[in-house]
């Protein structure tokens, strides 16, 4: 007797065993053919055509140098140079950077030996290890003497273009232009803009002005900086931080009166909790893009639209937290308040709120925090806050220190948020457990 | 002096009490002032800085709704023939959730045992991970996707990987969590006949935090459904590229977007019933065998 039963257990014990190893088998077989799968429907060896590894060079060479232009009229002979080649990061007439020598001849040092020299209609480039190269642009057309020998892969050189890449930087020349760039480390002109007085000053001078009365013209030079723009972007990661608050907090206020209609010890009728959930499901379902998009229609991009978008797709999920929430209250406290003979009002101020304060609390600042992360992209669709300056710089696609600067921005603004919600929620749990 | 320590303890206490009832009733309605003030100012702040003003824009709120469903019950008997032209990039959608869910996953499990106490492969290293993690859950998916599509252009992979990058931040804490509560005792047979850190993550911490995992797991499928919609709406591919297109024709074409409308409102409640169908599943299997 004790035979068989052994012996159907241990039977029991092997198909199981079988049928456990199976599955740890087929389960990455399953992952496994999946990603196969997915590696073909996403066309990833198709890839490698459609990578422009030149836009990954720029955006990374662009994120922690920048280039200052110098460019010469070749008709006029007149010398301009500008950071970037924008109009903002213009040096005054008269003025340059301390490795530009103005003058009838302009001498350019790209530093390592290589220095360029723009006389009044020769243009001369000595490169280090190489030799000089000329050129008389005029019209009829470049005129490049090179040195003897073959030319290196690096120049290239036309009837009507000259163009000689080093490391040093970059010179171009056409019939009507000359160019030359130059590349530095760091992020130009940061702090203060060409037109500023308090360019290039050092970090000393410029505290010892600010004692001498001259804080506020400093704070405003840097504040309002042209070409980094410091006060719009403070004001955008406000306002997506705003559209996080009013959302989260608008959701929580909407949501709390709709939760009793959800809650099965609250809502005795049947159909007032069905219609109640199903708002719920409606409003989460109906994802935030789709709100956002009906939203924008109505009340045009900005801050607000967003701020709503957060707030009806987190209604949803709010109703349904805070609902569950309510199922699980003690209801021995609201007897005993009921006891006391309060009115019902008073039962739900004095009998439920408490017990469901800590878990709601602790929700809503864990939705706060993400819904920074939310009102980042949604401020990238509808446009507003950090993410329209963001999508803004991209479009330029040449702007990539400013959007390395917005990215950094962007993961300090959610560590940030995370770091509050999560003490907050720390010293709630703590608080709930002292009482 | 005996009436007095009996009758003096009391009305102190009594006196106390109210004093901190008092005390924390204002506090509250301090509180809850200064909360309605800057609900109110935030408000108004964020009416006046955007294009439309709320009051404004509160009747025109349903107009775009209307006509989106006024054409599209007028070309009612097109709507599943939209329905077959978009099923594949729904389809795509849901695939690039997906894969960036488990690819995300699996990196986070990796991330999560490298960041857990008593786990950790290089104990030295666990703050350096758990930075990494929480800067990998700060950058928002469409940060990572528009600079991805910039150099890998347009399509599915993009935001693949930026999902993927911020789930494995996002599940990584969740499954580190998780981590902290499973016994060490396997962990420790194991390592007592020579297993390596590999085996004994496989083999002792896997199966006692399986379920947990892919609870939390089929919770980020759901969300990244959404972001892979919106992800698709700047440009990588899927549903919301399509939505977006279908936006742009405006009027005329909005039965289109009706169309894409239904099948995202679809998917999603359809996979989060799923989801939370398992997840639930999986919790009630847990408690099951916890008990037993």
């Amino acid at each position: 007797m004790t035979m068989t039963d052994t012996a159907t257990l241990k039977l029991q014990a092997d198909t199981l065993f079988t049928r456990k190893r199976l599955t740890a088998f087929a389960f990455p077989a399953v992952i496994l053919a999946y990603f196969a799968y997915i590696f073909f429907a996403f066309d990833i060896p198709g890839l490698s055509e459609r990578v422009d590894l030149e836009h990954g060079k720029t955006l990374v060479s662009d994120t922690y140098s920048y280039k200052t232009h110098v460019t010469r009229d070749n008709r006029t002979a007149e010398v301009s140079i500008a950071v970037e080649g924008e109009r903002k990061g213009t040096y005054p007439p008269g003025t340059a950077p301390d490795w530009v020598t103005l003058g009838d001849d302009t001498v350019i040092d790209l530093g390592r030996g290589n220095i360029v020299t723009f006389g009044p209609d020769i243009i001369r480039y000595n490169v280090k290890d190489y030799g000089t190269i000329t050129a008389r642009p005029g019209a009829n057309g470049v005129q490049a003497v090179l040195p003897d020998g073959p030319v290196p892969d690096w120049i290239s050189a036309s009837k009507n273009r000259l163009s000689v890449t080093t490391d040093a930087g970059r010179l171009t020349i056409t019939r009507n232009r000359t160019e030359v760039f130059r590349y530095s480390l760091g992020w130009e002109l940061f702090f203060f803009t060409l037109d500023s007085p308090y360019h290039g000053m050092s970090f000393p001078d410029l505290v010892s002005r600010a004692f001498t009365g001259e804080a506020g013209a400093i704070f405003g030079d840097f504040w309002h900086n042209k070409m980094w723009r410091h006060s719009d972007v403070v004001w955008a990661i406000f306002e997506t931080i705003l559209m996080a608050f009013l959302g989260t907090m608008g959701a929580a206020i909407v949501a709390l009166p709709l939760a009793f209609l959800a809650a099965k010890n609250f809502a005795p009728l049947m159909a007032i909790r069905f219609a109640a959930r199903r708002l719920f499901d409606f409003f989460r379902g109906v994802d935030a893009l789709i709100w956002t998009i009906i939203l924008a229609r109505a009340f045009g991009p900005g801050p607000l639209t967003g701020a709503l978008a957060i707030l009806i797709t987190d209604t949803g999920s709010f109703g349904k937290m805070f609902s569950e929430a309510l199922e699980n209250v003690d209801a021995k406290q609201i007897e005993g308040i009921q006891s006391t003979g309060a009115k019902p009002l008073q039962r739900y101020r004095f009998g439920v709120i408490p017990q469901i304060t800590p878990v709601l609390l602790s929700q809503i600042l864990y939705f706060l925090e993400s819904n920074t992360r939310s009102a980042t992209i949604i401020g990238a669709i509808t446009g507003g806050g950090i993410g329209l300056l963001l999508t803004q710089a991209m479009i330029t696609q040449k702007d990539w220190e400013e959007v390395s600067y917005y990215i950094i921005l962007i993961i300090l603004m959610v560590m940030l948020m995370d770091w509050i919600s999560g003490t907050l929620r720390r010293r709630l749990i703590k608080g709930g457990a002292a009482d | 002096m005996a009436e007095l320590s009996v009758h003096s303890p009391t009305s102190d206490i009594r006196a106390d009490y109210m004093d901190l009832t008092r005390r924390k009733r204002v506090y509250n309605g301090v509180l809850l002032a200064i909360f309605v003030a800057l609900m109110v100012a935030g408000f108004i702040t964020a009416d006046d800085r955007n294009a439309g003003g709320f009051w404004d824009g509160l009747h025109r709120l349903f107009d775009f709704p209307a006509e989106v469903l006024g054409e599209a019950s007028e070309k009612l008997s097109e709507l599943p023939a939209h329905f077959v032209t978009f099923f594949p990039s729904l389809i795509e959608t849901v695939n690039i959730a997906g894969a960036a869910t488990l690819l995300g996953a699996l990196c986070a499990i990796v991330l999560s045992m490298l960041s857990t106490r008593g786990l950790a492969r290089w104990p030295r290293m666990i703050p350096v991970f758990r930075r990494a993690m929480d800067i990998m859950r700060a950058l928002p998916e469409i940060v990572v996707a528009l600079v991805l599509i910039f150099v890998l252009g347009g399509g599915p992979v993009p935001a693949m990987i930026a999902i993927a990058l911020h789930t494995s931040g996002a599940l990584g804490k969740m499954f580190s969590e998780v981590n902290e509560n499973a016994s060490l005792k396997p962990v420790e047979g194991l390592q007592s006949v020579g297993a390596s850190w590999s085996q004994r993550m496989i083999l002792g911490v896997m199966p006692q935090v399986a379920p947990n995992y892919l609870s939390y797991a089929l919770l980020r499928f759901e969300i990244n459904i959404r972001a892979s919609a919106i992800l698709g709406f700047v440009g990588a591919g899927g549903i919301g590229y399509d939505l977006k297109n279908a936006m742009s024709w405006g009027q005329g074409q909005y039965d289109e977007a009706a169309a894409i409308f239904l099948l995202l409102f679809g998917t999603i409640v359809v996979v989060d019933q799923i989801s939370s169908a398992l997840r639930n599943r999986l919790t009630h299997g847990a408690r099951l065998e916890a008990t037993l």
